[in-house]
């Protein structure tokens, strides 16, 4: 062992710490991250794209900037990696779909540029199901990713890439995107905290679109400061997106110390939590009385309208997909089919060739439930439940802080063990998508591990704009419990 | 209004036609599998109608925002040619695409 602890395996606020006292620099732990990445990706294909040279320049950049006594931000050094669907400038962004490849974005996202200000150093662009439709990270173009934990298992999905490069200290810190719980499920596969933002806390503009009233940005982390520290940076107003809220964003990291007595949770019933894995129940259970025993009050909230929710986000998800994904035409960006007659061949082809199986399950899914005859029954009657899953969390959250639930129903499952039963796979979702429905927001993080030493996630629900309650209550289970310090055993393999 | 439980819409001749609307070419095999699996997942959509929602008013979005404006102040949006280097296949400043209307 070396006496000296490699810089990629530290957390964002740590490493933030020590390169702004001058104690580490950022070229050190971009070369520590790339080593990682050069050692263990083969296994895991967590990154689809590694922009090398061009994060050693910047890191060189704010060394430089550092020695000139300038502060170049509260994440001045820190590596991140993104998921592939965040536009950054000159940068191919493909959403790890064939229709997209050559892609280079000749724009920022919003949240690309505000990392860029506060001084990280992008590393590169981490793999996840195309165009973030899926929740295991098997519906890659490029291949699937891996989970760090057990090589044979998912990382989660859709920003699968994300959370296994982070469990795998490939990178300091990590970003995703959440339209079903596609930052909560692979935080919670992995072992890695996730937060999942209210609607409009954070600008979606330059990510690629799948279903535009769910999607959100949310950062991973190696603890809950990171997580707060991340969402500091990345939450605001922003014009360019008419969805992002006017709210102010509050200083989250004074949110990390709290008082158990002023905590009150609320847990669904027995019968809303049925279905869950034996292992994940046990987790969960201890998890409960873990914040029993620090001195939090529980009351009992009642969301029997989850068990509508998969099946309403399937079809709002869906129906927003189509049409988002209707500009991918093979004109002005991305592929074209070859060798065609007409502009309806062109269409048909370039989409036929471009788009992979589960993007065209969606699309086609979310085309039958607009078209003339089954809309009403469909995507009108979905929209009538949306609302009914909205009134259940208001409900429930004006009498508590945080709901507390499981993140996923089952821990990370096999490659290829549900790939071909779509509805399966959905049903995953079950404990992650509500929270999308309500545009709420939501944090996973590690409650302890199975038999089998897979990480098991813990959710906490907020009400809109109260992020700071997701911090309370995870920061206090998090100084309780030693589960987020484990790291997977990759090197042993 | 068609009652969606007594079609079976995805039958080949009906998942031909949202292939269609979608605009993607689907071959045949594709077909059979995606229309089975579509077929199944609207059979589990079935417990929708069974929620109770009928008086709800529907939710399309989620954040109390309306009208969002801003000032109307020119900027210096990028040139067009980042934009146009993207296509698959230009000429000059315009997107190439196949004839769509015919010589006559």
């Amino acid at each position: 062992m070396p006496a000296f602890q490699a810089l990629n395996r530290l957390s964002a606020h740590e490493l933030a710490a020590r390169i702004a006292a001058g104690r580490a620099t950022a070229t050190a732990a971009v070369r520590d991250c790339l080593e990682r990445i050069e050692k263990t990706d083969r296994r895991l294909n967590a990154f689809v794209r590694v922009d090398r040279e061009e994060a050693l320049e910047e890191a060189g950049r704010i060394d430089r900037e550092l020695a000139a006594g300038r502060n170049p931000g509260p994440l001045a050094g820190v590596p991140v990696a993104l998921k592939d669907l965040f536009c950054v400038k000159g940068r191919e962004v493909t959403c790890c779909s064939r229709i997209l490849e050559g892609f280079i974005s000749p724009y920022d996202a919003t949240v690309a540029r505000k990392l860029k200000d506060a001084g990280a150093v992008i590393l590169g662009s981490t793999n996840m199901d195309e165009f973030a439709m899926g929740s295991s990270t098997e519906n890659s173009a490029r291949g699937p990713a891996r989970n760090p934990w057990d090589l044979e298992r998912v990382p989660g999905g859709s920003s699968g890439g994300s959370a296994a490069a982070l469990a795998a200290d490939q990178t300091v810190a990590a970003f995703g995107t959440d339209t079903g719980g596609s930052v909560r499920q692979p935080a919670a596969f992995c072992g890695v905290a996730g937060l999942k933002p209210t609607y409009g806390r954070v600008s979606r503009y330059g990510l690629v679109a799948y279903a535009s009233s769910l999607d959100q940005a949310g950062p991973f982390g190696k603890d809950v400061e990171d997580l707060a520290l991340l969402l500091e940076v990345i939450a605001g107003h922003d014009p360019r997106d008419a969805t992002s809220a006017p709210e102010p964003v509050p200083r989250y990291r004074d949110f990390l110390q709290a008082d158990p007595a002023s905590l009150t949770l609320g847990l669904p019933s027995r019968d809303t939590l049925k279905g869950m894995d034996r292992e994940v129940a046990a987790a969960f259970r201890a998890a409960v009385d873990t914040y029993a025993a620090l001195g939090a009050k529980f009351v009992e909230v009642e969301l029997s309208s989850l068990e509508y929710a998969v099946a309403c986000y399937y079809i709002v998800s869906t129906a927003e997909a189509s049409s988002n994904l209707a500009r991918f035409d093979g004109i002005r960006y991305g592929r074209r089919a070859p060798g065609v007659a007409d502009l309806l061949e062109l269409f048909e082809k370039s989409r036929a060739e471009g788009f992979g199986e589960e993007v065209k399950r969606r699309v086609l899914l979310g085309t039958y439930v607009l078209s003339a005859g089954y809309y009403e029954a469909y995507y009108g009657r979905a929209l009538r439940i949306r609302r009914l899953i909205k009134n259940d969390f208001d409900s429930a959250l004006a009498g508590c802080d945080c709901v507390i639930l499981p993140t996923a129903p089952i821990p990370a499952f096999r490659l290829g063990e549900k790939i071909d039963d779509p509805l399966q796979m959905y049903l995953t979702d079950l404990f992650t998508i509500s929270i999308n429905l309500a545009g709420v927001p939501a944090v996973s993080i590690n409650c302890g591990f199975t038999g089998g030493g897979l990480p098991v996630g813990l959710q906490l629900v907020a009400a809109p704009f109260r992020e700071d309650n997701l911090i309370r209550a995870a920061a206090l289970f998090e100084g309780a419990t030693a589960h987020h310090l484990k790291k997977p055993a990759l090197d042993d393999r | 209004m068609k009652d969606a439980s007594k079609n079976q819409p995805l039958d080949p001749s009906g998942i031909e036609h949202v292939a269609g609307l979608a605009r993607i070419r689907l071959t045949r095999e594709e077909k059979e599998k995606l229309g089975a699996q579509l077929s199944d997942i609207l059979g589990y959509m079935e417990k929708l109608k069974s929620a109770p929602a009928d008086d709800l008013e529907q939710l399309s979005h989620i954040l109390p925002l309306k009208n969002v404006t801003r000032p109307d102040e020119p900027s210096s949006p990028a040139g067009s040619e980042q934009y146009l280097r993207l296509a698959p296949e230009r000429e000059g400043g315009f997107f190439k695409v196949p004839p769509v209307i015919e010589e006559t």
